[in-house]
């Protein structure tokens, strides 16, 4: 481990970005900076950016304003060892099918000077031994993209960028990734993930970035956006006796279903709200908490951004 | 260097699972095998000069096939994996575009040299097994044509590389692919057929003319083949042009040399450029 005396490694630092495709602004003055060990999810609709971000850190397009440094270098000076300590999977990976999978990864593990041993242990990780001999024209989109894992780990990479990595696997899967992805931060590397799949990213995402044509609309923990959306907090109270039913619930609540009260508080006064329901002794039953989903969050922000 | 063998292994690879390998080299050797048995009939009774024959027909047949088969496997050498979406990948690894260019060239001239060699050499085995008696001279004219058809094939790579980089498409890159083909075979000899016969020597001289051949890589490979030995330009009813030019071999190879060199530089250039 490092000592604790030096600052956190920056590993990712973009200042002001911007990149135009003739009248198209893919992505307008984006500041973003990650640390080593931190698990990033950029959230955001088609064509929000994210896939265009991503290049750019690749260095596979130049910035039109601003400036990135990935792992200590400019990417677009293509440094060996830096992109070397890159992983990536690209969204819809694709492979020469008339290759088998073994073939693969065995071509870009020497194109990042990796031993065969490690093309074996890689295909054992993502479960493809027993199919890696096989043409990968044979195989299932969701084979295709645990290859597209595979290369993305090939060298430990210091950086991990994967542009919707979940899209094609099963649920197991996707479950296993995003064990996979943890256990990568752990051990310090720096994960960043592009999704529109928000939801899913609840005890995997350090920090979320939502992007919207081009722009960063939020950049914060999901703790930390809830509090800054202050999304409206929605608590269900079951009545015993619908005659025996308080009278400010009566007021202030949306009946539903018979026994049920429907009633909409701010977070603030969410705690303020459960005591009342808990101190009407034996009137209420049971007392259900829905704090706002994370597409309601992103849904919040997005109508916010449009909304500027 | 590893990453530019890693990529020129993998187009080998593909290029055998693909199986133009096979095909090209089934290809040159069945048509290379016909000339020669039924080339030697009308022959037949001269004998010594049996592979000088050869020599005319493979490199009159190199002219159109080769440039076409090197512009079929490199045309979309570099569109066809933008829009398959694996460049994005490859560009992703610490490897540079001029490897990207150079490891698939040196790929596709193994399979360009595979082809020529196998298919070729059957012409030249199936001499030796007629029981022609060839003389050495006619040997080192025969391995000449080999390595020029190589230089001929490779200079077409080169060529389709350029189309290669440009293309927005892989249809696209295949269509000029075909129209340079036609360029570069039918209409430039027969646009300056047409010339010559229009000025009736008044302006032309054999210095432009000598010029004007070394434009075309075809030229420059038939010149080489046809010219360069005298046994073989006596057959090739060429005796009387290679008297008139005044090129040397050094020139013809440089100028093959030259075809390859700067289109390849060329696409490497337009390859750089181009974004994903």
């Amino acid at each position: 481990m490092t000592s604790d005396t030096s600052a956190p490694v920056r590993t990712v630092e973009i200042a002001n970005v911007a990149k135009r495709y003739g009248a198209v602004e893919a992505v307008r003055d984006v500041s973003l900076a990650v640390q080593a060990g931190e698990c990033v999810a950029l959230v955001g609709h088609n064509g929000a950016g994210k896939t265009t971000l991503m290049k750019l850190m690749l260095g596979l397009i130049r910035p039109s304003a601003g400036r990135i440094h990935v792992l200590g270098a400019d990417p677009a000076e293509r440094d060996a060892e830096a992109r070397r300590r890159i992983g990536f999977l690209p969204e819809n990976v694709a492979f020469n099918p008339a290759l088998t999978g073994r073939e693969i990864l065995r071509f870009y593990a020497r194109l990042k000077g990796e031993p065969k041993s490690e093309v074996a242990r890689l295909l054992g990780v993502v479960g493809l031994s027993d199919a890696a001999d096989r043409r990968v024209g044979t195989w299932s989109k969701g084979m295709r993209q645990r290859l597209g894992i595979a290369q993305a780990l090939l060298a430990r990479p210091a950086l991990m960028l994967l542009d919707e990595p979940t899209s094609g696997l099963d649920p197991a899967l996707r479950g296993n990734l995003y064990g996979l992805m943890r256990n990568l931060a752990r051990d310090g590397t720096t994960v960043l993930v592009s999704t529109h799949a928000l939801s899913e990213l609840e005890g995997v995402a350090d920090r979320v970035v939502i992007l919207d044509r081009g722009k960063v609309l939020a950049n914060g923990s999901l703790g930390e956006l809830r509090q800054l959306a202050r999304l409206p907090i929605r608590v269900r109270v079951k009545v015993a006796e619908r005659a025996a039913t308080p009278a400010w619930l009566r007021e202030e609540g949306l009946p539903f279903n018979g026994h049920h009260y429907d009633l909409v508080c701010s977070p603030d006064a969410k705690m303020a709200l459960l005591r009342r329901a808990a101190a009407n002794d034996g009137a209420i039953d049971d007392i259900e908490v829905a704090a706002p989903t994370l597409d309601e969050l992103y849904a919040h922000f997005l109508e916010r951004g449009s909304a500027r | 260097m590893r990453s530019l063998l890693a990529i020129a292994g993998k187009e080998l690879t593909e290029a055998v699972r693909n199986r133009w390998v096979v095909a090209a080299t089934l290809l040159l050797g069945a048509l290379a095998l016909s000339l020669t048995l039924l080339g030697s009939t009308p022959t037949g009774t001269v004998g010594v000069n049996a592979l000088d024959v050869v020599i005319v027909s493979l490199s009159s047949l190199g002219i159109l096939l080769l440039p076409l088969i090197a512009l079929l496997i490199s045309h979309d050498a570099l569109v066809g994996e933008v829009e398959r979406g694996t460049m994005l990948l490859l560009l992703a690894y610490p490897v540079t575009r001029r490897q990207i260019v150079l490891g698939k060239f040196l790929g596709h001239m193994v399979v360009l040299a595979i082809a020529t060699l196998v298919g070729f050499g059957a012409a030249g085995v199936a001499v030796v097994f007629t029981g022609a008696d060839v003389d050495r001279q006619s040997w080192e004219a025969f391995g000449a044509m080999i390595g020029s058809s190589l230089l001929l094939g490779g200079a077409f790579v080169a060529i389709g590389y350029c189309t290669s980089a440009l293309a927005r498409s892989r249809a696209a890159a295949a269509a000029v692919a075909i129209c340079l083909w036609l360029l570069f075979v039918v209409v430039y000899d027969l646009a300056l057929l047409g010339v010559l016969v229009a000025d009736q020597g008044a302006h032309i001289g054999s210095g432009v003319l000598e010029t004007v051949l070394l434009f075309n890589p075809t030229d420059a490979y038939r010149l080489l083949n046809l010219t360069g030995f005298a046994n073989v330009s006596l057959f090739s009813g060429m005796a009387g042009l290679g008297g008139t030019v005044a090129l040397g071999s050094g020139v013809l190879l440089a100028a093959l040399v030259g075809w390859i060199l700067l289109p390849l530089g060329l696409a490497t250039a337009l390859f750089a450029r181009r974004e994903l």
